[in-house]
């Protein structure tokens, strides 16, 4: 008898996971918001406006890090291009914040000080209705789905797949980023958007309204690493890994792998958009920078580093690498690309597993 | 009967002036208002005397002084009177340059380039008539008839009848206007279509004659300027197919052998461009007579430096990680920033300078308005050079029979005593050596800086995947075929749109023909 949902869904993680989420719940919902907006400013509980702000960053990394793992981790699928997906949401839910700054642009005019510099009279077809908050979630979501669903139907379907699909997500990141670049393209060109003023008429700059990112940061980060459990322990994750394992013989099994990459693929590109989302108003910059192939293939690299086919693992590794790059670029700037490229070497070579990998051979051996 | 006149006014006026120019223009050149110094230009510009030059220079450098009442420029610390040419003792005390506008220096350039035309010295008249094809205005025009009637060399003729043509564009008589757009369909340059273009208007030209001669003229043109944009556009892709060949050969090896990708491919261009750098910094102190060739040296050097990194690389880092195609290229990436930041760190961030030998810069210009750029002549060449090289090393050597044994099949190869092993190493070190040939001719074309390799990996990689892995002849192809494809979209829809549409069309082809376009033939088991 098929078990009911909840019960499947309960027993997804067992039962130390579901204390230490609901301790992370209780810190980055209730106690971080509420120390940021209620301790006095020189006490030494108070959290500063960057603490808030880098830990909301670096939730947002940790969503497009278990959106990657979900496809290299368990489907093996390496894409070098995610970074279009984050992008993309971020570029929607601007066009919204682009919107809302209505007329206290430099300009004083209802269109994007881009637009006007441009010297354009009315708004492109696309930027229909994103004055609404609920048409561009509807973007943030549809768009990079839509986008990842007929690239990946083509990829997939003639079993591209390994080196060649790594290099094709490339090309695509790179032809992105080119397209984005153009001031004609009505994205802003070299500059992107910035310079947002208000989320639904409340100033993005205020405590409350950082606050209340960080905690939808937090909130989307559980309910990603809780959808990725419950998908990776499923039926569905079973033959996700078989397809990873040997794929030709799942074919022969009588399965079509074209589905399952397919809805893992797109809900990758989704997750990893509303990331973006979250991304763009709290750091208050979106441009065709983060379509750079580098920045995607970075992603790759937080997975390595926390240790592929675990869904723990990518957080931990997003926020090593991010600390440490927050760290280096300040302290030695010359040394960052030496100890990144570093990174990459030595995780191939030496930590296959990553961090979360090395942690369980030292228990083992404890244990022996 | 005008035409006739204006000369032969101009042969009156220029005798008496051979001994010494006229005092009161001289002085005019002084004047307050600029139209007053502009009318003193155009005379002496119209007056065929070569003490005029000499003036007319002095005034363009702002070396042409008025001391008290007398205008004069300086020779050898000396002043000298600009209208007799005698020397002033004792100089002047106080004295100032004579001050000139924008406007003015046009004028000057106009009249300097006349005077110029009848100079006895005919590379002083080539370059002269040169420089008129594109700015002749119609206050040349009576100089210019007046040089052609006196010009007998052909070259500096035909220059001199285009330059004629376009001066007389402006003129007042309908007849002197339709001769000029008649003779003006010889000259198939995009300034003349400008030029010819608004005469279609009836707003702007009245005679329907001439308009008539305007539209058959401007039809000629167009389509002689369409041809050399056509072999224009095929040649700069071929020469963009040449330089993907270049950084694609070493990759379609390695990928072949090894069947890993090297992220690093394209940094490995980059220690070639940068040992050619290197080399010629060593011939300009040590062998500066021989600077020229510093790039037939740049050549074993590059081969050899990014062969060097190539098989440090393969021995250190890549052998380990055999098996598992996409590690490696997580861990090539990673190579590559620690290459491109010790490219930085040893010659700084900034693009460095490599300059083309002498013999490399300039080009040919087999027709009007297309000019083919020698460097890119010899880089096209160096390909084929390559290509052969190749070609000869794979197909007549026991070491490339080895790499295509181990290509084909490494189990059987290695059970038949190859050293699979060694043979890795070997190919990939051959494979970035030919990457650093590549950076030796992207250093003649294109900028030399730490990031320079970036762009090119893809590129390089969508040549492999469309020719077919291991396969020297759709690697050409492939190449070839790209490089005259993206050009001539670039020409069309803009790079962006180019570059978008060519990976479109490789997305396309790999559900056609996964193999690429030259197959292996045989059967292959995967995984």
């Amino acid at each position: 008898m098929r078990k009911p949902f909840t019960i499947r869904f309960l027993s997804a993680m067992p039962r130390s996971g579901w204390i230490a989420m609901a301790v992370f719940a209780a810190v980055t919902l209730v106690v971080m918001p509420a120390l940021h907006l209620f301790a006095p400013a020189d006490s030494a509980f108070y959290v500063s406006n960057y603490v808030i702000t880098l830990g909301g960053k670096l939730m947002c990394y940790a969503i497009v890090a278990v959106a990657m793992d979900l496809i290299w981790g368990y489907a093996g699928i390496l894409s070098l291009g995610h970074g279009v997906f984050f992008a993309l949401g971020g570029y929607a839910f601007g066009m919204y914040l682009m919107r809302e700054i209505g007329t206290d642009g430099s300009y004083h005019s209802t269109l994007p000080d881009f637009m006007v510099f441009l010297d354009w009279k009315e708004l492109p077809w696309y930027w229909l209705g994103t004055d609404s908050i609920m048409w561009s979630l509807l973007l943030v979501l549809a768009v990079p789905a839509l986008v990842a669903y007929v690239f990946g139907y083509f990829a997939f379907r003639s079993r591209i797949k390994g080196v060649y699909f790594s290099i094709i997500t490339q090309a695509l990141t790179f032809a992105a980023m080119l397209l984005f670049f153009r001031n004609e393209t009505g994205f802003g060109g070299n500059n992107g958007f910035t310079d947002f003023k208000r989320i639904l008429g409340y100033d993005i700059t205020s405590p409350e309204m950082r606050a209340t990112l960080f905690a939808l940061s937090a909130l989307a980060l559980m309910l990603t690493l809780l959808l990725g459990r419950y998908l990776v322990t499923s039926k569905f994750g079973r033959i996700l890994t078989a397809i990873r394992d040997a794929e030709s013989r799942v074919m022969f099994i009588g399965y079509n792998p074209l589905h399952y990459k397919l809805f893992v693929w797109t809900l990758s590109a989704m997750l990893c958009a509303i990331a973006g989302a979250l991304y763009v108003p709290q750091v208050g910059i979106i441009n065709p920078g983060e379509m750079s192939p580098a920045n995607s293939i970075e992603i790759a690299i937080w997975v390595a580093v926390g240790g592929r086919g675990t869904l723990i693992g990518p957080v931990i590794g997003a926020a090593i690498v991010n600390l440490a790059k927050s760290y280096f670029t300040v302290a030695f700037p010359e040394y960052w690309l030496f100890f990144l490229g570093a990174l990459f070497v030595g995780v191939t070579l030496w930590l296959p597993q990553g961090v979360v990998g090395l942690w369980q051979r030292i228990r083992t051996a404890r244990a022996a | 009967m005008k035409r006739i006149l204006i000369p032969l006014l101009f042969w009156f006026c220029a005798l008496p002036a051979v001994a010494a120019l006229d005092p009161a223009l001289i002085g005019q050149l002084a004047a307050e208002e600029s139209d007053d110094k502009i009318a003193a230009i155009q005379q002496l510009g119209a007056s065929a005397d070569r003490d005029a030059v000499k003036v007319l220079k002095a005034l363009a450098n702002d070396e042409l002084y008025v001391g008290g009442d007398r205008i004069f420029l300086m020779e050898d610390d000396k002043a000298v009177d600009a209208a007799s040419g005698e020397a002033i003792e004792p100089a002047p005390e106080s004295y100032e340059s004579i001050t000139i506008n924008n406007r003015i220096r046009a004028e000057l350039t106009n009249a300097i380039a006349s005077l110029r035309l009848l100079n006895p010295d005919r590379e002083v008249r080539l370059t002269a008539a040169r420089e008129l094809q594109t700015n002749a205005g119609m206050e040349m025009a009576p100089i210019l008839a007046q040089a052609l009637a006196r010009e007998t060399d052909p070259e500096i003729k035909k220059l001199l009848k285009l330059a004629h043509a376009l001066a007389n564009l402006g003129n007042a008589e309908a007849d002197a206007r339709l001769a000029a757009v008649e003779a003006l369909a010889d000259n198939a340059t995009p300034n003349t279509r400008n030029l010819l273009l608004p005469l279609l208007d009836p707003k702007i030209e009245a005679d329907e004659r001439v308009r008539n001669a305007a539209k058959s003229s401007l039809r000629v043109i167009e389509s002689r300027l369409a041809i050399g944009e056509s072999i224009g556009q095929v040649f700069s892709g071929l020469s963009l197919g040449s330089i993907l060949l270049l950084a694609a050969l070493g990759l379609a090896i390695t990928y072949g052998v090894m069947g890993v990708i090297n992220m690093a491919h394209g940094e490995l261009l980059m220690v070639g461009a940068y040992a050619t750098y290197f080399m010629q910094g060593l011939f300009r102190t040590y062998l500066p007579g021989y600077l020229d060739w510093y790039v037939l040296a740049a050549i074993p050097a590059a081969f050899m430096a990014a062969a060097l990194v190539g098989v440090v690389l393969e021995r250190s880092v890549i052998r380990w990680l055999y098996g598992r195609p996409l590690e490696t290229l997580l861990a090539t990436w990673g190579l590559s920033l620690i290459l491109i930041q010790a490219a930085r760190v040893l010659f700084g961030a900034q693009n460095v300078e490599v300059a083309n030998p002498a013999w490399m810069s300039g080009g040919v210009e087999p027709m009007a308005g297309l000019v083919l750029p020698w460097n890119r002549i010899v880089i096209i060449g160096f390909t084929l050079f390559v290509l052969g090289l190749v070609w000869v090393l794979m197909q007549k050597t026991r070491l490339g029979m080895f790499v295509r044994a181990v290509t084909q099949n490494r189990a059987m190869a290695g059970c038949v005593g190859v050293p699979t092993a060694r043979i890795d190493t070997l190919a990939f070190g051959l494979g970035a050596g030919i990457a650093g040939l590549g950076g030796v001719a992207l250093s003649q074309i294109a900028n030399v800086g730490p990031d320079m390799g970036q762009g090119y990996i893809v590129d390089s990689f969508m040549v492999v995947v469309l020719g077919g892995v291991g396969q020297l002849a759709g690697a050409v192809w492939a190449a070839l075929g790209l490089g005259v494809v993206t050009k001539f979209l670039e020409g069309w829809a803009g790079a962006v749109i180019a570059k978008i549409v060519v990976l479109v069309f490789i997305i396309v082809f790999i559900q056609k023909r996964p193999q690429g376009l030259f197959a292996l033939k045989g059967r292959f088991v995967e995984s």
